[in-house]
């Protein structure tokens, strides 16, 4: 579904402040492959995810979502393969716009967006019924703006959004981040319910490893721009956070990396 | 100061302020829906009337003069819109640029700095003449005819899905673009379709005071901001339907021409009306930031957390 083939991206060539932010990442996901992401800051996360939705063009390598290669595509054209959810609850929804006229707005993602209604009747009935499931209180709030929403309404509205027309690719980028433990846990287990129930190509950053080893079919972990573990299938079942920790000083050969990795 | 001077007055004050109107809902368009600041009208509110004088003189019909003066808007959008998504330049020099090109432009246009145009001569749509007059060309009717059909139109396209997204484009650019909108297309869009109505009033002000002037549009972006901003301070609260913010936005331009028209008759000098006219909209300009930033409101435990969905509600409006 998902192929990253051996991608490099320098921020500030030539400056004091040049950064390799990715060193030759690659990268190949399943149809229906859930990956978490983990790793410190700096690793290259959020870079990675970002290259793959098209932020920015990377120097070398090659991006390829089921079957299309994207490499020289724009962000806007890409969103038709991926869903987003990004860490700052404000990046992912339209605050001046209602609830009914963001959920629109994902409903016609990739489209082409002519001169019919923005939104329809038939329409506002659907999103009603979706609101609903997500027991959030939103289903009678159709008409209410974004902007009065909470991080964590705000959060699973923009799930909705990126799941109502089906992505190939999911890409969470600490969408858990900003919130609160209790509203966290309930924004993952929105995650979880609505990957399992589309069978969504997801890839998930998140900076807590517990969440990194319960979710999905696979872990990795990146340093220095690079992916230094790749975990699946029964053995990623049996990780434990001291097994990981253990791994990730073997293969960066050093142990104060733990520190950063905890810290961070 | 004889009250009957400003009373006699009024008609014009009614048809300026909605001639200015379509500019100040073209203004609004860039300024609160795409949430940049184009400074290009100030340039394209000469182009237009430029444009349907020449267009006019040359026996173009009255319609055709009219949509030539819209489309000269148009394409002054477009070239600000392709400084500001092609070349990298911000919004605001990128419509500086077209501005002080657009000078030029207009004289050439023109060729001279100054054109007029006669209802004697020529069939126009509006006319000073009429303004007291109780009939179908009375200035005031027609344009009023103008202004609601705009606003309108207006409110069908913006709600469209291209329509919404434009709006998504000024809301949220980063999620506009994950929901696969093309951002710098619906900028450059919002310019055109911003500019074009901006021309469409110059036209109509070009017949309504008779000429075309190389200097008809400077500080038209403080006249619009003005209109933008006296609309929303008295009827924001009242007016929450797109249509009636549009509205209020072309009041709020009549309201400014019933100030500048008060100056004139308290006997100040018009010349210092921009003076007069800047700090006005600085002043409704600062006055929201201060009262977020100093005024402690006292809310009743009871209803505080009623208090709170409202002030998160001002913040978005």
């Amino acid at each position: 579904m998902l192929e990253i083939k051996e991608i490099w991206k320098t921020f500030n060539a030539g400056t004091v402040n040049e950064k390799q932010a990715l060193r030759g990442v690659s990268l190949t996901l399943k149809d229906g492959d859930f990956c978490t992401v983990i790793g410190g800051n700096g690793a290259g996360k959020s870079t990675m995810l970002n290259a793959v939705a098209g932020t920015f063009t990377v120097d070398s390598g090659s991006i390829i979502i089921d079957g299309v290669d994207v490499t020289h595509l724009p962000e806007h054209k890409r969103a038709k393969f991926i869903g987003r959810v990004f860490q700052d609850p404000m990046m992912g929804t339209a605050p001046t716009m209602q609830i009914e006229e963001n959920l629109a707005l994902a409903a016609r993602r990739g489209q082409r967006r002519g001169l019919g209604w923005g939104i329809t009747r038939t329409e506002r009935a659907d999103y009603r019924e979706l609101l609903q499931d997500l027991s959030l209180g939103l289903e009678d709030r159709l008409t209410s703006k974004v902007g009065l929403l909470s991080g964590g309404q705000r959060q699973a509205l923009t799930l909705l959004m990126a799941s109502l027309r089906q992505p190939k690719l999911l890409l969470l980028d600490e969408h858990t981040a900003a919130l609160d433990p209790k509203t966290a846990a309930k924004v993952l287990a929105l995650s979880d319910k609505i990957v399992e129930e589309n069978g969504l190509t997801t890839m998930m950053v998140t900076h807590n490893m517990k969440d990194a080893i319960a979710h999905g079919n696979r872990l990795i972990m990146m340093y220095d721009g690079k992916i230094v573990i790749d975990v699946s299938g029964e053995e990623k079942k049996k990780l434990t956070v001291p097994d990981l920790l253990a791994l990730f000083s073997k293969v960066s050969g050093s142990d104060e990396a733990d520190d950063k990795l905890l810290l961070s | 100061m004889n009250i009957m001077h400003l009373v006699n007055a009024l008609p014009g004050v009614a048809a300026q302020g909605l001639i200015w109107g379509i500019m100040a809902i073209g203004v609004y368009i860039t300024y609160r829906i795409l949430d940049v600041a184009d400074l290009t009208v100030d340039g394209t509110m000469a182009t237009g009337g430029a444009t349907f004088i020449m267009l006019t003189m040359a026996g173009v019909p009255l319609p055709l003069a009219l949509l030539g003066a819209f489309l000269a808007g148009v394409l002054a959008g477009l070239v600000t819109g392709l400084f500001h998504t092609v070349c990298g330049i911000p919004a605001i020099l990128a419509g500086i640029l077209t501005q002080l090109a657009l000078y030029s432009v207009n004289l050439r246009v023109m060729g001279q700095a100054n054109r007029p145009v006669s209802s004697r001569q020529y069939e126009l749509l509006v006319d000073q003449q009429s303004v007291r007059s109780l009939s179908l060309d009375n200035p005031i009717l027609v344009v009023a005819v103008f202004v609601a059909a705009i606003i309108a139109l207006l409110y069908w396209f913006f709600g469209t899905e291209l329509g919404a997204s434009l709006r998504a484009t000024g809301s949220n650019p980063n999620m506009s673009r994950a929901q696969g909108i093309n951002t710098n297309f619906t900028k450059v869009l919002g310019l055109m379709l911003s500019n074009g109505l901006v021309a469409l009033s110059s036209a109509l002000l070009a017949q309504y005071q008779g000429f075309a002037d190389v200097n008809m549009g400077r500080g038209a972006i403080v006249i619009g901001l003005a209109a933008v901003i006296i609309g929303e301070v008295i009827f924001g609260k009242l007016f929450h339907n797109f249509a009636l913010k549009m509205l209020a936005v072309a009041i709020g331009a009549i309201l400014y021409y019933l100030v500048y028209q008060v100056v004139i008759w308290l006997g100040l000098n018009t010349d210092d009306m921009k003076l007069i006219t800047a700090l006005i909209v600085a002043a409704f300009l600062a006055i929201p930031y201060w009262k977020g930033k100093y005024a402690r409101v006292k809310v009743p435990a009871r209803s505080a957390a009623n208090a709170e969905v409202q002030t998160g509600g001002e913040q978005d409006a």
